[in-house]
């Protein structure tokens, strides 16, 4: 039943927005804390528990699924809906804020690997 | 005509959204085949042409919405907006299994929190240099500067306007753009040759499709490594921007 997996994403996305609400309330912020990231991980964790894994495993992993191949359009109507122009007045900011965000990102990427740089320099030079 | 046709597109608002979106992601996937040979992924394409649809949207109407904002495309605010764009990351989530995900190790989750916060702090310093002044916006650019998704989310969080917003997105965009393409180019000097340096690449890059892209273009059996930790990286930056980082932000601006 595909609804079954609708319902399994439905249920994680509310316990962890309510839980955000509610880590935001302790927090004494007037916003959601991390309710997105919760609902990931207790997703992430419910699949695994055995007679949820049988339901998705008879089908209702397609009602997730679906939603999981959605991400990409609606992003797409994200940006479409978005007002671009006035974010347009700081245009430099985003190039400059996400080419900078890249350059140490990568550089970090040998750092983190553990492989050291000069190593890494000399198998490139051949 | 044009007003019958006006009004049943209206009156069925998210079906004329997916179509729409649909006809887009088209195009911008043969753009992708035809012009750049697939190493622009067709998704950064569809993305800049909706970004661009919504520059349009917004010219033409003067509203905030974009596209949205035309009557016959409002259902793209919908498909758009938070409720199902939420709804689709948390489904993202389900390609992780636990084994996976302890195999994928220290290294992995220390660069997942690496790669959020140095993309936070680049993105924060530089909304810092151009002026902006306050814990909100400076946390939201930040936040842009890790992925397109965790700007939005963590503007909706902390009530950013929506040009900031739409300036963590394309801040996200442009990052996200830039890991498709330069990829294939740096992955030598960083040494990105072998699963484990795939999985930290993922981790600090997060941009789920520039990781995905990134790495297709340089080695295709690489993948599923940068794309398994990328996955998480939407998440941990969701959950860090409007709280951690946020405090921190405002702690540093008051």
């Amino acid at each position: 039943m595909i609804i079954y997996g609708v319902a399994l994403l439905a249920f994680c996305l509310l316990t962890g927005v309510f839980m955000g609400e509610l880590l935001g309330l302790a927090l004494g912020v007037n916003a959601n804390v991390g309710g997105v990231g919760i609902a990931m991980l207790l997703l992430v964790f419910l699949a695994h528990v055995p007679a949820i894994k049988e339901k998705l495993n008879e089908g209702a992993d397609a009602g997730v699924l679906f939603w999981n191949a959605m991400y990409i359009p609606i992003v797409i109507a994200m940006a479409a809906r978005q007002n671009v122009v006035a974010a347009l007045e700081g245009g430099w900011l985003a190039v400059s804020a996400g080419g900078l965000a890249v350059i140490l990102s990568f550089a970090l990427v040998p750092v983190l690997s553990g492989r050291p740089a000069d190593r890494t320099e000399a198998t490139t030079d051949d | 005509m044009i007003d019958l046709l006006n009004d049943v597109l209206a009156s069925n608002g998210l079906v004329t959204a997916f179509a729409v979106v649909g006809a887009l992601a088209w195009f911008s996937y043969l753009l992708s085949d035809k012009l750049s040979a697939g190493r622009l992924h067709g998704s950064a394409i569809a993305i800049t042409l909706g970004l661009i649809l919504a520059y349009a949207g917004g010219v033409y109407t003067g509203g905030d919405r974009g596209i949205a904002d035309i009557e016959w495309l409002a259902g793209i605010g919908l498909m758009g907006g938070g409720m199902l764009r939420d709804f689709a990351i948390v489904a993202t989530a389900f390609g992780v299994n636990l084994n996976e995900l302890k195999r994928a190790g220290v290294r992995g989750a220390v660069a997942v929190v690496a790669g959020v916060v140095v993309s936070f702090v680049a993105g924060a310093v530089l909304a810092v240099l151009f002026g902006y002044d306050d814990a909100v916006s400076i946390t939201t650019i930040g936040a842009g500067a890790a992925t397109y998704i965790v700007g939005p989310v963590t503007g909706s969080a902390l009530g950013a306007d929506s040009d900031v917003i739409a300036l963590s997105i394309a801040a996200g965009l442009v990052k996200s753009i830039l890991v498709m393409t330069m990829t294939p180019l740096v992955a030598g000097k960083i040494g990105l040759d072998n699963p484990q340096s795939a999985l930290v690449f993922g981790g600090l890059m997060g941009t789920t499709s520039g990781v995905a892209a990134g790495l297709a273009a340089t080695d295709p059996k690489l993948v599923p490594y940068g794309a398994m930790t990328a996955t998480f990286y939407t998440g941990v930056g969701c959950l860090l921007a409007p709280s951690v980082l946020f405090f921190i932000v405002r702690a540093i601006v008051a």
